[in-house]
């Protein structure tokens, strides 16, 4: 990584408040750091509870953190206001989840694509250019536009709110477990638009995903995330060859592989990496 | 984390407790509110173009007999002044006099307490027990009977309660000659004559009620049958009888519950006109002549005990919903 | 009003559009026949001067009290004036005085309500606290009130009628409000850089605007039984300015003598109040996504007679290997759609022996889920078996009645469900939705069952039995759930367990433990599994042998290993290089093109032809035969040799 990183987070902290009257906050992220440069991805990953899509979120000023900041291209955008927020909105950009709740059912894919462009004093003709363009980009038909998301078939769906996390050239990709809802056939496809795109226009990626066999695919480096702190980061290769924290190790044992003698071995291993992470957090301090 | 908050009072003990902590929250909670309502009321009394006075006296006296009035009720008063003695006689539960019988509000309203009362309740625990039976049967015959169940709770909840109760004189007093047309007895003057005399007002005021409740316990046991778990309990091998009338319908108490609290506020208001068809001494009628004749002391009286007849009624909603309602009993 | 039948599809995807639910009301008569009404009401109200036949004050004490005739349609009043031109002309005052109440009542409520769901925070609780003070007070002690002081006025009585209307559009609007506002576009919007105003109108008022019209269109019948009432005491409209609630107190008082004037006007105010109510109601209906009553014409065909399976067709592979404990034979399973039926399922046949784990695998929509429903009886109406055939333990389940299905359901054939927490009755403790089978199929006492029950999560590896079975499903962790699912299942000790993607709502260590529980109490209680899953890792995890389902259709069985090491079926072999877990990191994923086909879409060849990249003419024209190329093996496919020289380059 050379000069300063694209992204840089650093003892992020986020809380959340229970309703009621002298509860506690309950702390869903708790000085987390890490920094993605410039055309790099790099996952996070970690079970339901491990803060990971708050993180997701904190970045995107989704959620407000209680401590820590947020830098992007130098700049401290942990409590942007609305004005900076919608210059950022150029730069730094969301795929989410599930394209049934993150898309408008009652627009066309040409409005919910447009909207960005017309914010930022986009014509309507320029911004109708855009938006062909960025639809062929991720593989849609032309005539995309004037049908509403429902039109579409599972795997074409997904690809909609990826175009439109395009539509303003941005930097930064957020990516909210972007293919975990699709089956196996169509997850491969997303995974390759999402790598095609990312070295054509050298985007940098923050992939957020329980999976780490698809992370292998699409990242450079992973931060393993648990109870809301990092446990372990570094490049993905080497976080796969040679985890060095015990909860790393027991989830990448628990991730179940097609063959059932290979199969066989690892649940071995994973017994054997689950009683040393018991041993660990007995241990050790809580983390 | 769910599940692990250390929370060892699960049992019902502990959910009993949490439910009467819960009550009376809510009670100390009403204080507020009842301040705010009565001071509504004040200020809205206190902006009416009529002057007490002259409901008292009539419009014959001389100024001075007017003035002398005015001094009496504290009217010539600053009108902060006047709201200062209202909260200080508030709070020491004194609403006071009528201005047309001189008698405490207090107590007009005590003596017609009963007969509203039994008109509301009846109408609700008739409605209740109807109107879940015929949603019921509705949610599970879907068949022309089903149907017709629907057809006529959508009926029922659209038919004038004025217009039912004319009707239900002309045909079951003056044509048919089974029941009387208006007139109260007290239940200890003659408990049949009670009855009687309560049946006609109690079905022209529970038709909307049945219709309404009906409507809500068949949509809620639809949506409950389809739920997840009932697949679960089918895959199981329960029987029907088990699945709709002990799981289905327990789930489904919980919306219709929330249906049944509004209804028994609503039965209060419609009260009021039912009461005056019937000739019923009630708190409706005295609701209507105390606004046509300017009784204010008596409207501010019946504001008060209607406000607390809501906030009780609210919070025994709310009470049963918890008991019904693990999730809010337990969280 | 509601039918009794639902959409095939399990009804639209959440967030419909409006618009579209609007369209759907339409086309149902009963709705349609309301608007009608109503137009029509609100015409002839508008157009009263000139449409009545008569002054509706003009007195005529000759002819009072007349029954309908030619001169008067609907007959006179007491003081010889035409009720019809006095229905119409009451029209006007009537709906007037609604539309002032509804008015007032989304004038205030709309605007708060969306900022209250939108904003949150303070102005929330306070928006909510005055709700609450104006709910807690009985509305006709407030009309009454403010008549007190105005004096009898129909105009003041509805605009308090309309502020004691609006803290229900507020709660209305607010819960409408948060339920877009967590929605992802939302989010995406934001992150966009709208502005709040944009993201207000733009996609939030259009989801708040349907359910709020809905409530409108009832609160407009509630508004006008109000006025009714209110005229009736003579404390709204003042005769002999006609209003329906005037007529039917000028009705009641003649009541004695001439009955008949309380017909026409009662059966406007409920006709009306009817329509409002019906118009409300299919909206509402059609928003949340119950097809409309289904009518004649469009009714689905008569569900046909089952097809019993062919008796000469040959057994499935490795039936020979032994008895089967469950045997299905050219299962297939339809929907009706349009005319007819649809075929979701189409001739299936797979066995399971006792103790054996078979897994079910394939994508979404392949027909894995109805197939292992068939199998309790279960399958989601109004699809039903329409052929073949299902034998347990040498009985056939096809055609038995409910209450047979039921005495095998639980006690010989257990079913643990993808999303445990769901699935799971919320207002019971665990321990009493435990022990309810076991009483009702062993017919053990409530003590014994309670028991048993407490065995039973100490199996499924609960460390605190007694604490679990008190606690309610909200209470568990998912792990937790799917725990007490699988001890549920297990009460009467079935013979057969099928599990649904029972581990696909986990995290992956957690998956893990399931699995192993899986497995444990496979090797205790011998017992047979049945999996449907679209992890090929996790039928590696448990199964022995596998199903391949694509499109309604078995393409291909094996033993597992075999199967996954040499699949003979394009489609598994497409499966297994598309997962991210065997491909190679660098470099791009293999992909299988295209999607599996809707039941409706289905080719007349193999049904994966179009997604095939050895397809050939003859895959495309005629139905491919499934074929036993190895022993114990089967595959749907006419290409194997070609698969197997790809494979081995």
């Amino acid at each position: 990584m050379t000069g300063a990183p694209l992204l840089e987070v650093s003892g992020l902290r986020v809380e959340y408040r229970t309703p009621g009257w002298r509860t506690p906050p309950v702390v869903t992220v708790d000085d987390v750091s890490f920094a993605i440069g410039a055309g790099e991805t790099m996952a996070l990953v970690g079970e339901s509870g491990s803060g990971k899509s708050t993180i997701a979120r904190a970045v995107l000023g989704l959620v407000r953190p209680a401590a820590g900041k947020v830098m992007f291209d130098g700049r401290d955008v942990t409590h942007a206001g609305h004005r900076e927020r919608r210059a950022l909105a150029r730069d730094i950009s969301v795929v989410f989840q599930d394209p049934y709740s993150s898309l408008n059912p009652a627009l066309t894919v040409g409005a919910t694509l447009r909207e960005p462009l017309q914010v930022h004093g986009y014509s309507r003709d320029e911004a109708d250019a855009t938006v062909r363009d960025r639809l062929t980009r991720v593989g849609l038909p032309a005539d995309a536009m004037g049908r509403y998301p429902r039109q579409f078939s599972g795997g074409q769906r997904q690809r909609i709110p990826i175009a439109r996390a395009l539509t303003l050239t941005p930097r930064l990709l957020v990516c909210d477990e972007p293919v975990s809802a699709l089956d196996l056939s169509i997850q491969a496809q997303v995974i390759n638009l999402l790598k095609d795109l990312q070295r054509e226009l050298s985007l940098a990626m923050l992939f957020v995903s329980h999976d780490l066999s698809v992370v292998r695919h699409v990242a450079d480096t992973t931060t393993v995330l648990r109870r809301g702190r990092v446990v372990e980061t570094g490049p993905t290769a080497e976080v796969h060859r040679e985890p060095r924290h015990p909860y790393t190790v027991a989830l990448l044992a628990a991730v179940p592989v097609p063959d059932p003698d290979e199969q066989a071995r690892r649940r071995e291993r994973r017994r054997a990496a689950a009683a040393a992470l018991a041993e660990h957090d007995g241990l050790g301090p809580a983390g | 984390m769910r599940g692990a908050t250390g929370n060892t009072s699960a049992g019902p003990g502990g959910g009993l407790r949490a439910v009467a902590g819960f009550v009376g929250r809510r009670l100390l909670l009403a204080v507020p509110l009842i301040w705010a309502v009565m001071t509504l009321s004040f200020v809205l009394l206190r902006m009416a173009p009529n002057d007490p006075a002259v409901s008292i006296l009539g419009d014959r006296a001389t100024p001075e007999q007017y003035d002398e009035v005015r001094r009496e009720l504290g009217l010539d008063r600053p009108l902060l002044a006047q709201y200062g003695s209202f909260l200080a006689d508030l709070a020491r539960g004194d609403v006071g006099d009528s201005l047309l019988s001189s008698r405490s509000a207090t107590e007009i309203i005590a003596d017609r307490l009963p007969v509203t009362l039994s008109l509301a309740l009846g109408a609700t625990v008739a409605s209740v027990v109807l109107g879940v039976a015929i949603g019921v049967f509705g949610a599970v015959r879907p068949s022309t009977a089903g149907r017709a169940s629907q057809v006529g709770a959508v009926v029922g909840q659209a038919v004038p309660n004025f217009w039912l109760a004319l009707v239900l004189i002309v045909v079951f007093s003056i044509w048919l000659g089974w029941l009387p047309p208006n007139g109260y007895t007290t239940f200890v003057d003659s408990p049949a004559d009670w009855a009687r005399g309560l049946v006609l007002p109690v079905a022209a005021l529970g038709a909307a009620g049945v219709a309404s409740i009906a409507r809500m316990t068949r949509g809620a046991m639809v949506e409950v049958l389809d739920r997840d778990f009932v697949r679960t309990l089918r895959a199981c091998g329960l029987p029907r009888r088990s699945i709709v009338y002990r799981h289905a319908l327990r789930n489904a108490a919980i919306p219709v519950l929330t249906v049944v609290g509004l209804r028994f506020i609503g039965m209060l208001s419609s009260a009021v006109v039912i009461e005056q068809i019937f000739a019923l001494p009630g708190v409706g009628t005295l609701a209507v002549t105390s606004a046509s004749r300017a009784d204010f002391p008596v409207m501010q009286a019946l504001v008060l005990y209607l406000t607390v007849a809501v906030v009780v009624v609210n919070v025994l909603v709310d009470a049963l919903y918890g008991w019904l309602n693990p999730r809010v009993r337990v969280p | 009003m509601t039918g009794t039948t639902t959409t095939v599809t399990a009804g639209p995807a959440p967030g419909q559009s409006p618009t579209r639910g609007a369209r759907q009301a339409l086309r149902d008569p009963v709705t349609l026949a309301a608007l009608v009404f109503v137009t029509l009401l609100v015409v002839a109200a508008v157009l009263a001067p000139w449409l009545a036949p008569h002054d509706p004050q003009q007195q005529d004490l000759n002819d009072t009290l007349a029954g309908p005739g030619a001169e008067h349609w609907l007959g006179t009043d007491e003081l010889g004036r035409d009720v019809l031109s006095r229905l119409l002309h009451g029209a006007r005052t009537s709906l007037l005085a609604a539309v002032v109440a509804v008015a007032v009542a989304l004038a205030v409520g709309l605007p708060a309500g969306v900022l209250a769901g939108y904003l949150g925070g303070w102005v929330d609780r306070i928006l909510d606290r005055v709700s609450d003070v104006i709910l807690s007070i009985p509305s006709i002690i407030v009309i009454l009130t403010v008549l007190a002081v105005f004096g009898p006025n129909i105009t003041a009585a509805m605009v308090t009628l309309g502020v004691l209307f609006s803290p229900d559009l507020v709660r209305l609007a607010r819960s409408s409000t948060l339920a877009v506002r967590s929605a992802l576009y939302i989010d995406a919007a934001r992150v966009a850089g709208l502005p709040h105003a944009r993201i207000i109108v733009r996609h939030v008022l259009p989801n708040v605007i349907g359910p709020v019209i809905i409530r409108s269109s009832m609160m407009c019948g509630l508004a006008l039984l109000v006025e009714g009432g209110l005229s009736f005491l003579g404390l709204g409209v003042r005769p002999p300015t006609p209003s329906w609630g005037v007529m039917v107190a000028d009705a009641g008082d003649v009541a004695y003598t001439q009955a008949w004037l309380l017909v026409p006007t009662g059966a406007l105010i409920t006709l009306t109040v009817v329509a409002f109510n019906l118009i409300g109601d299919s909206l509402h209906d059609a928003a949340a996504g119950v097809a409309i009553v289904a009518r004649p014409g469009t009714r689905p065909a008569v569900k046909p007679a089952v097809r019993p399976a062919d008796r000469g067709a040959p057994d499935p592979v490795g039936a020979e290997a032994g008895p089967a404990l469950l045997a299905v034979r050219g299962l297939e399973i339809s929907f009706p759609a349009g005319d007819g039926w649809q075929p979701v399922v189409d001739d299936v046949s797979f066995d399971v022996r006792p103790g054996e784990a078979l897994g079910v695998v394939g994508e979404s929509g392949c027909g894995k889920t109805v197939t292992a429903l068939a199998v309790l009886g279960l399958v989601p109406p109004p699809g039903a078996v329409t052929g073949g055939s299902i034998t347990f333990d040498g009985r056939e389940l096809v055609g038995l009645s409910e209450r047979d299905h039921e005495r095998i359901r639980g006690s010989q054939i257990g079913f643990v469900s993808q999303e445990s927490m769901v699935s799971l009755d919320p207002v019971f403790p665990v321990g009493e939705l435990i022990a309810e089978p076991i009483r009702h199929h062993l017919g053990l006492s409530r003590r014994q069952a309670a028991d048993r029950a407490l065995e039973l999560l100490e199996l499924v590896g609960m460390t605190d039995p007694r604490a679990t079975a008190a606690r309610y499903p909200h209470q568990l962790s998912g792990g937790m759930a799917q725990r007490v699912a699988i001890a549920m299942a297990l009460g009467a000790q079935p013979r057969l367990l099928i599990a649904d993607e029972p581990t696909t709502a986990l995290d992956v260590t957690t998956q893990a433990e399931v699995l192993d529980l899986f497995r444990k109490l496979q090797d205790e209680l011998s017992m047979a599994v049945i999996l449907v899953t679209h992890d090929l890792g996790v039928l590696a995890d448990l199964c022995t042998r596998a199903v391949v389902m694509y499109a309604g259709e078995v393409v291909e069985t094996g033993p597992v290993g075999e199967l996954l090491s040499r699949p003979l079926m394009p489609y598994t072999d497409g499966l297994l290089r598309s997962d991210p877990h065997l491909a190679t990191p660098s470099g791009r994923l293999p992909t299988i093109s295209g999607t599996v086909p809707a039941p409706a879409d289905w080719p007349a060849g193999c049904h994966f032809h179009a997604r095939c990249p050895l397809a050939t003419d003859r895959c495309r024209t005629e139905p491919i035969p499934l074929v036993e190329p190895a022993p114990g093996r089967a595959s749907r496919c006419v290409r194997i040799e070609a698969l197997a020289g790809e494979r081995t380059p």
